[in-house]
């Protein structure tokens, strides 16, 4: 039983890694918040579904909705500050969410919510089996936006905007408006990401989406392969087993995140499987010949 | 009662000045945040607690808080800024986080979770006008910072060192092309701003009587929210941002009961400064 609700947790952090990829990596937006939109995301589903006895389906939809809402906000700040100051401005985001979650009777305040109900299917519930396929079926949805994101017209604005903003904008991309729609589908994902990690865990607190947390989830994109949808996937697999394989690790979990970034950044900056990484170049042209 | 918050603010406020000057001077000359730099500033307030406890002497504490804190900083820029300046800010970015998490961790392991107690009463007088109480350690504090600040100035504003400085953050390039040594000029910047950094640590440890792996987190934080509140690379800005913040605080706290906690609120103050005035307060660029 206890697999099962790891590998649904590093589903979870896959989705959130793949959404943290379409704000930093496709777009360039460097975002230092985004637990705070898993955390919109838990805290929508788990209010609607303990106080007003929604139904998971719909909650969960909310979820996404309320989560892409906040992002959308937060990208149309973006809009207006300078590179430097939007990764501050997210971390304030981060934890401005957190203070109003742990003060606010309305989210339970520091008890936090709990008794959330797990899904049901056709009047039955799905169980921890289920709900991994549930959270894997969510996983492969996650990759198939993001997939047909960066085919699309959009993806190709996306990175423009990432390579060089100004030239971006001068070849007539409407840098803005790709901005706030790389923050909107990014937080979306999130939110969908927290609707099922309170359902999974059946009690959430505030703690539990401070910036340490959105620390982790750049860890693992990072550490994968930022840019990537490959490494995304990656990073969250092998950054969230880690912990569980090797217990001692468990406890230096920050002191290990801390020092990966270090080094990665030092002498690695494309991570695992980057477009550039050593590891991706060598598969590539075994492919090839 | 208002002047009483008034002095309470000040003491709070110059605390986070000089937490964020180091902050300011490294964004001024190499344009990254340093977000290790609340790691540099626990090592000072454990670095002092330490020296105290072997010598039982302020000064030689407070010189010790703000040696570790150097040598932090300059190991910091030798072997993880300077190698990385001129890749992509993502990547600097990255590294000074995985350096602030990975050393509180560190500090966590090698000191205990525990928060010790730093119960150094100075030997000051009890300063009291009228209803408004100064006690010894706001006293220190105030005292402290105001000499490191007036230091600072003379440092900046008399010296070649001060003037390569502010050359340096004023256009890096140019003052390498001009025959600068900016790698030089970069350690003394690093120095500097974690010797100050070094210094609020321990002050900060004194006046709260508490020293623990996790005090820079709110210290850290605060001290990005003020820099961009006085904007981004100015020193006068700086302290005069810490100072609103900290009187701010105090102020607003003593007086309404609010729905967030204060620590919040600087946020929400510096999310408000950016979507007004992206600048900063005084920030002209």
């Amino acid at each position: 039983m206890y697999v099962y609700t790891v590998a649904t947790l590093i589903g979870i952090y896959c989705i959130l890694t793949l959404g943290l990829n379409t704000v930093t990596g496709m777009a360039g937006q460097i975002s230092l918040g985004h637990a705070a939109f898993l955390g919109i995301g838990a805290y929508t589903a788990a209010v609607l579904m303990v106080t007003y006895h929604w139904g998971f389906w719909p909650a969960l939809i909310a979820a996404v909705v309320a989560a892409a809402a906040s992002g959308a906000v937060v990208g149309g700040a973006a809009i207006r500050v300078r590179d430097d100051f939007l990764p501050i401005t997210t971390m304030g985001v981060n934890f401005v969410v957190v203070a109003v979650f742990l003060y606010s009777p309305f989210f339970g305040g520091a008890f936090g919510i709990g008794g959330i109900p797990s899904p049901t299917w056709f009047g039955a519930p799905v169980g921890k089996p289920g709900f991994l396929v549930l959270v894997v079926a969510a996983v492969l949805l996650t990759l198939a936006v993001n997939l047909w994101l960066l085919r699309s017209w959009a993806g190709l604005a996306l990175l423009a905007t990432r390579e060089d903003e100004d030239g971006a904008h001068a070849a007539g991309v409407d840098v803005r408006k790709f901005k706030i729609a790389a923050f909107t589908i990014g937080t979306g994902l999130a939110g969908l990401a927290g609707g099922l990690y309170a359902s999974c865990l059946t009690f959430i607190s505030a703690d539990d989406f401070g910036f340490p947390f959105s620390i982790t989830i750049l860890c693992m994109l990072v550490f994968g392969g930022i840019g990537t949808n490959r490494g995304a996937i990656a990073g969250a697999i092998v950054l969230g087993a880690l912990p569980e394989l090797f217990r001692p690790l468990a406890e230096y979990r920050m002191l290990t995140y801390g020092a990966i970034l270090v080094l990665l950044m030092r002498w690695a900056p494309h991570g695992l499987l980057g477009e550039e990484s050593a590891l991706w170049r060598r598969l590539a042209r075994r492919r090839a010949a | 009662m208002l002047l009483q918050q008034l002095v309470n603010g000040i003491t709070v406020g110059s605390l986070y000045a000089l937490m964020a000057l180091g902050l300011t001077m490294v964004y001024g000359v190499l344009r990254i945040l340093h977000i290790a730099h609340a790691a540099v500033f626990t090592l000072g307030a454990y670095g002092g607690l330490w020296a105290w406890h072997v010598t039982g002497s302020f000064w030689i504490a407070l010189g010790c808080a703000m040696a570790s804190a150097v040598a932090a900083g300059l190991a910091m820029e030798r072997w993880v800024y300077w190698p990385l300046l001129g890749k992509p800010p993502i990547a600097t970015l990255i590294a000074s986080i995985g350096l602030f998490v990975g050393l509180e961790e560190l500090y966590r392991i090698a000191a205990g979770p525990q928060p010790y107690a730093f119960a150094l009463t100075p030997r000051l007088p009890e300063l009291r006008w009228g209803p408004v109480l100064i006690t010894p350690p706001q006293a220190l504090v105030i005292s402290v910072t105001a000499a490191l600040l007036a230091a600072l100035w003379l440092l900046l504003v008399r010296t070649r060192l001060g003037l390569a400085l502010r050359a340096a953050s004023q256009d890096r390039d140019m003052a390498t092309t001009c025959g600068m040594n900016v790698r030089r000029v970069v350690a003394f910047d690093f120095a500097l701003g974690s010797a100050l950094a070094g210094a609020a640590g321990m002050l900060v440890g004194i006046y709260y009587n508490s020293v623990s792996p996790t005090m820079g987190d709110v210290a850290g934080y605060k001290g990005l929210a003020i820099i961009v509140l006085g904007g981004l690379g100015s020193i006068p800005g700086t302290v005069l941002g810490g100072l609103i913040v900290g009187v701010v605080e105090t102020l607003v706290i003593g007086l309404v009961e609010l729905p967030l906690p204060r620590d919040a609120w600087a946020f929400v103050a510096m999310i408000a400064v950016f979507l007004i005035r992206p600048q900063g307060l005084l920030g002209g660029r």
